[in-house]
């Protein structure tokens, strides 16, 4: 069974019709990248996921449960956290003020190690850890914004554009974090303008188009498709 | 023409002229009249001739740093703050001229010049600019007319009634004295020491400048002190009257002014503790802190013994009148401590806190009152009754956050001032008028009883009001550090961020909201049993204010910065009584003042400090 299937969602910002019925579904473990060009409804498909936003029709399904009417902070204690798009950190906050602002929903005690965790995958948090986070770089606040997501122990981490605004090497480096941290485990659904970058380390895609999924495949063969490769990848 | 184009000389007119304007101001409204009747240093100064020295000064000083990268010799600097000084003056001179019997025909010519003048500038101006001659003969025309319909007018004014002072009510008799320093009889020696006092003021500011720091710091202190006992000169005696014989005191003070030894006395004493700290204290404290910690311990105990032992024995240090006032600015400490949940942790900008002073306010007089519109005459007393009120106020905290839980920012802030209104209009109403009196308001309640004796005095009522504020403070910063006190930090940082941590908001908003109340309602009720009566316009918009202003000016999010922000805006304004005519004149400026000079206020927080300095802007909130 799969760990996260979206049936059939509408989602609408007042009249407007966002998503017309978007079908997909997250085994655990997976990469799934969400590939589109802007306002396609990537973002509307996460905040739905997440529980910001209620499909008028259709269901999104976790772990066997139905959570489309779940509110949105219920959501993260049952292990779905969200890197929402643009970051948002707690800019006036450290970092790891943040870091233990996403720990929030826990009570366990060991809080500590995580923190020593977040610190190994991105050593440069470390050394800015008394820093205020909104004086940090662009591609500092991503890491801190994925770090601090992953504070709440998710087993499912929803990414919405995390190489947004940052240099080629950095792209590189957000997306080998991104392989890293699937394989401690964690399930993930990844929302791109970079598809190329996506594709490579995802296991399947899904193409939306318009509020749709127009396209669904594996990564490999997606990198192959002829209407991908002209429209998302820049391939003739 | 060269010289007058400079940056110096730009530096020196625009702020003197700015000091002039001031003093001008400061004089046309009846400030420096006012002002005047508080002498500061006995048949010396009074406040209202220090406060017309005291803009030059400042700007002298001013002028002269602002001068300090052009690298100025020291002459030009003094010359700077002579030309300053003298700019000061020539506004106020003007209208001394213009305000005498000998010189009046210089304010009826210059009435009938000016709209001449005015058109025939910027006629040439445009004339210059190479506009049609027809054009500029038109526009002359018209500006000369226009203005000239007011000057005229006015010209006819003085004419008929021969004074200023039908036009300008304050600019009389007394003004003239003051600026003149006593010398209404020869205006020109009067103007003369005008000039001379506000040159020479000036002077000493841009000298100021010059002296180093520490010797600058050691004389501003002693005149700070100095200035603070004469001005205050009825507060000082009136605590030190509890603690010395008449007679010693005659030598201080001739009524409620410093005599000048005793002035002088304090200045030196001041001024060389200041010198001393200034020399001395930088090590002093570097000892401290290279102290080991167990010692440092001991010193912090030792300190915190003291300020312990001075807020116990406060009543008995200041005497009854200032306890009065302490109680006061004790009820809104409470206050500022409740709102700064909201505000403070929260983020949540709640204009209408006046609503939760009235409900306690009104439940402790419903319920204790033994006159007509007692409820429960003698059952409820004041201690049974404070639960109730702290209930109430939480209770009535709930119900309006409910509908406003979902509005951010300035719309939440709009609707809090909505329910602060409603509060207001409902206390007077008819419909409550059974119950709670209407304009009439609620009378007799009785002084709260403690083991048998009545706290009636202020000197009691003070321990009431200290306990229920370290209740507070204990309670708020326990919750600043608690699980709540995070939800909230996160709310206040970004609430759309916060959900994404997995924080119920809404639940988090209105917990913020009901426990900001609840002191609101404990400081209701204990200002009700002070007063004895509960009237409605007792509970306007301006106590909302007054305490949204106090934590701002304290400092946001900042405990010791509300207690001073409470001393400074409402323990100052009453003992400035006399000045009330004035007071929220000064309290705007001091507003205005403090989010220009000191956004982060008097003691910021830590994390106001990171905002203010490293500009970090929140995101703009919008209404959902
Ligand atoms: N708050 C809103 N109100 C109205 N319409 C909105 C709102 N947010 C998004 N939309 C619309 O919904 C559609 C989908 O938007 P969405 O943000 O999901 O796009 P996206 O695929 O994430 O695009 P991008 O790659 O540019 O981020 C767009 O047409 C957008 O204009
Ligand atoms: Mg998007």
């Amino acid at each position: 069974m799969a760990l996260l299937e979206v049936n059939g969602i509408h989602t609408y910002y007042g009249n407007i019709h966002a998503l017309k019925g978007v079908s997909f579904e997250v085994d655990t473990g997976e990469i799934i990248a969400l590939i589109g060009s802007n306002g396609a409804g990537k973002t509307t498909t996460l905040r739905t996921i997440s529980g910001l936003m209620t499909p008028r029709e259709g269901s999104v399904n976790y772990d066997g449960e139905v959570i489309s009417n779940t509110r949105a902070d219920m959501l993260v204690s049952k292990g779905i956290s969200m890197v929402p798009e643009g970051r948002g950190v707690f800019a006036k906050l450290t970092v790891e003020e943040n870091l233990d602002m996403g720990a929030y929903i826990r009570r366990d005690g060991a809080i500590k190690e995580d923190l020593k965790g977040a610190f190994s995958l991105f050593p440069r948090l470390q050394e800015r850890r008394k820093q205020v986070a909104g004086t940090l770089s662009g591609g500092e606040q991503q890491m801190l914004a994925i770090a601090r997501a992953l504070m709440s122990k998710p087993r499912l981490l929803l990414l919405d554009e995390p190489s947004m605004g940052l240099a080629p090497v950095l792209v590189d480096g957000v997306f080998e974090t991104v392989q890293r941290i699937a394989n401690e485990g964690v399930t993930i659904l990844l929302v791109e303008q970079n598809a190329h970058m996506a594709l490579q380390i995802a296991d399947r895609g899904y193409v939306l188009q318009s509020g749709e999924v127009a396209i669904s495949d594996t990564a490999a063969n997606l990198q192959k498709n002829e209407t991908v490769k002209k429209t998302y990848l820049g391939i003739d | 023409m060269d010289i007058l184009r400079s940056e110096r000389s730009r530096i020196v007119v625009s702020l003197g002229l700015l000091s002039g304007a001031f003093i001008l101001f400061a004089g046309a409204v009846g400030m420096i009249e006012a002002f005047h009747e508080r002498e500061v240093v006995d048949k010396f100064i009074s406040l209202g001739q220090l406060l017309m020295l005291l803009a030059p000064f400042a700007v002298g000083f001013v002028a002269a740093s602002r001068m300090a990268h052009t690298d100025a010799s020291a002459l030009t600097l003094l010359v700077c703050g002579a030309g300053v000084g003298i700019l000061t003056a020539i506004p106020t001179v003007i209208l001394l001229l213009f305000n005498s019997e000998e010189f009046r025909f210089l304010l009826d010519l210059t009435l009938k010049l000016l709209p001449l003048a005015v058109a025939s500038y910027f006629a040439w101006q445009r004339y210059r600019a190479g506009a049609d001659p027809r054009l500029v003969a038109g526009a002359w025309l018209a500006i000369a007319v226009l203005i000239g319909i007011v000057t005229y007018s006015f010209a006819l004014v003085f004419e008929i009634k021969g004074e200023l002072r039908t036009v300008l009510v304050n600019i009389n008799r007394d003004w003239v004295d003051v600026v003149t320093f006593d010398h209404r009889k020869e205006l020109m020696t009067g103007i003369l020491t005008l000039c001379l006092a506000t040159v020479a003021s000036g002077c000493v500011g841009a000298i100021f400048h010059l002296i180093p720091d520490a010797p600058r710091r050691a004389l501003l202190y002693g005149l700070g002190v100095t200035f603070l006992v004469g001005a205050f000169g009825e507060t000082v005696r009136l605590i030190l009257q509890e603690h010395l014989d008449r007679d010693t005191l005659k030598e201080i003070f001739r009524r409620d002014t410093l005599r000048q030894n005793a002035a002088l006395a304090l200045f030196v004493v001041s001024t060389v503790t200041g010198f001393l700290w200034a020399m001395f204290g930088q090590n002093l404290r570097h000892g401290i802190s290279t102290m080991e910690y167990s010692q440092r311990r001991v010193l912090n105990g030792i300190g915190m013994l003291l300020f312990v032992a001075i807020l116990l024995s406060l009543p008995w240090l200041i005497g009854r009148t200032l306890s009065d006032v302490a109680v006061t600015i004790g009820i809104f400490v409470l206050m500022g401590l409740g709102l700064n949940i909201a505000i403070g942790l929260a983020g949540l900008l709640d204009l209408g806190y006046v609503t939760n002073y009235a409900v306690g306010a009104y439940i402790l007089a419903v319920l204790t009152s033994i006159g007509p519109l007692g409820l429960l005459k003698g059952t409820f007393n004041f201690w049974t009754v404070i639960p109730v009120a702290l209930l109430a106020a939480m209770t009535a905290g709930f119900i309006f956050a409910m509908p406003v839980l979902r509005m951010r920012g300035d719309y939440l802030a709009i609707a809090t001032l909505g329910f602060g209104e409603i509060i207001g209009k409902l206390a007077i109403s008819d419909w409550l008028k059974p119950l709670i009196g209407g304009a009439q308001g609620v009378q007799a309640i009785p002084k709260p009883v403690f083991l048998g004796a009545e706290l009636k005095n202020p000197e009691q009522l003070y321990y009431i009001v200290l306990v229920a504020c370290l209740v507070t403070l204990f309670v708020s910063i326990r919750l600043n550090n608690s699980r709540t006190g995070r939800q909230w930090m996160a709310i206040r940082e970004d609430e759309d961020v916060a959900t994404a941590m997995g924080i119920d908001t809404a639940r988090a908003k209105l917990l913020a909201f009901t426990l900001s109340a609840a002191t609101g309602g404990v400081a209701g009720a204990i200002f009700a049993a002070k007063v004895g009566t509960v009237f409605p316009n007792s509970f306007t918009v301006f106590i909302s204010i007054n305490v949204l202003s106090l934590i701002i000016v304290g400092g946001i999010a900042s405990n010791p910065g509300i207690v001073v922000g409470a001393i400074v805006l409402i323990g100052m304004p009453e003992l400035l009584r006399e000045f009330s005519d004035f007071r929220f004149m000064m309290y705007g400026a001091l507003l205005i003042l403090m989010m220009i000079k000191r956004p982060q206020g008097f003691i910021p927080s830590k994390i106001v400090t990171h905002e203010v300095r490293q500009g970090v802007k929140l995101k703009p909130a919008a209404a959902e």
